[in-house]
């Protein structure tokens, strides 16, 4: 076995779908499709784990019904929207943009700017300090003394 | 200068008051689609051993429960007892959807403990259940008369929760 076989098996096993034998459609695009809609789909059995992850038989369910949708020709919008429709928002792993997430998902966003604006606040007031008074002649005076004496 | 030191005690009370406010809800709960919906439409073969299967046009005209149930289900034998004290003291009508059972089980299971069951539904690919957004059984929709979903319970109805929440709310429900 060479390396690049060893490394695409390694690959293939991190992406093992639990899509079992019996649901595998012979159309290998449509098969496609149905696993990359599976991945965004949670399983609400098994919260924190997609359909194609999850062994629950509701996530089983669903992937069938996945396929069954596609070979009717939905595209996958309407498949996604399909599940929507029974399960509400909470059915895809990736929360719509929508008035009741603006907030989740203009958090990272808020919080960025207001460590950029928090940042500038600090530099600005650092920069006004570090523009110290120039030294008086007194003091030129005392540190070339000091220095005579040392050498 | 001095008030700036605030904004990150003020900043860790807001966030704190926020997750506060989240650990008192249920990231598990998924709110039902169909609540004052009609019933989507269905209509299921009768299971092994009983002869009347169950449709959607059915269910309309009083107030009802549509119950999901199946033998393996084992929260379903806890809320079992309760659904036939319901069923006898012709409390209210419940209609069962027989949740992904091999045939001949459902009715074993019912012949061994009761059927509180007005009609029941064979719904062995699981998708009626899927139609009506169920997550796990048992499961309980409270079913107005116009044959819309008024209440989803997602967990075995008891004696309390009967009391508590869904009787005054059938009351109401009838006296619409």
């Amino acid at each position: 076995m060479n390396g690049r076989a060893f490394i695409i098996a390694l690959a293939m096993l991190g992406s093992a779908f639990a899509a079992e034998p019996d649901e595998v459609l012979a159309d290998l695009a449509l098969e496609a499709r149905a696993q990359k809609i599976d991945i965004l789909l949670r399983c609400v059995v098994c919260q924190s784990q997609s359909i194609a992850e999850s062994n629950a038989p509701l996530a089983k369910d669903l992937r069938l019904l996945v396929r069954e949708r596609l070979t009717e020709g939905d595209t996958d919008d309407q498949v996604i929207a399909y599940m929507v429709e029974r399960y509400g928002d909470y059915v895809l792993l990736k929360p719509p943009v929508q008035s009741n997430t603006l907030f989740l998902w203009g958090f990272p966003f808020l919080a960025l700017a207001a460590g950029v604006a928090g940042a500038l606040l600090f530099l600005r007031s650092s920069k006004l300090q570090s523009k110290a008074e120039p030294l008086s002649e007194d003091d030129e005076a005392d540190i070339n003394r000091i220095l005579d004496e040392r050498s | 200068m001095k008030p700036l030191f605030l904004i990150p005690v003020a900043l860790f009370v807001v966030v704190g008051a926020f997750f506060g406010y989240g650990l008192t809800r249920d990231p598990s709960a998924i709110p039902s689609q169909l609540i004052d919906r009609q019933l989507p439409d269905f209509d299921m073969p009768a299971i092994e051993g009983l002869d009347e299967g169950l449709s959607s046009d059915e269910l309309s005209g009083e107030v009802m429960l549509l119950n999901v149930f199946a033998s393996w289900c084992i929260s379903c034998h806890i809320e079992h007892p309760f659904l036939m004290q319901l069923a006898q003291n012709n409390v209210i009508k419940i209609y069962g959807l027989n949740w992904k059972e091999k045939p001949g089980e459902g009715k074993a299971w019912l012949d061994r403990l009761g059927n509180p069951y007005t009609k029941i539904g064979d719904d062995q690919a699981g998708r009626v259940a899927i139609d009506l957004g169920v997550t796990g059984a048992p499961e309980t929709f409270i079913i107005d008369r116009e044959g819309r979903v008024r209440f989803r319970v997602a967990a075995p109805i008891t004696e309390d929760y009967w009391n508590d929440v869904l009787a005054p709310m059938i009351e109401e429900l009838r006296n619409q």
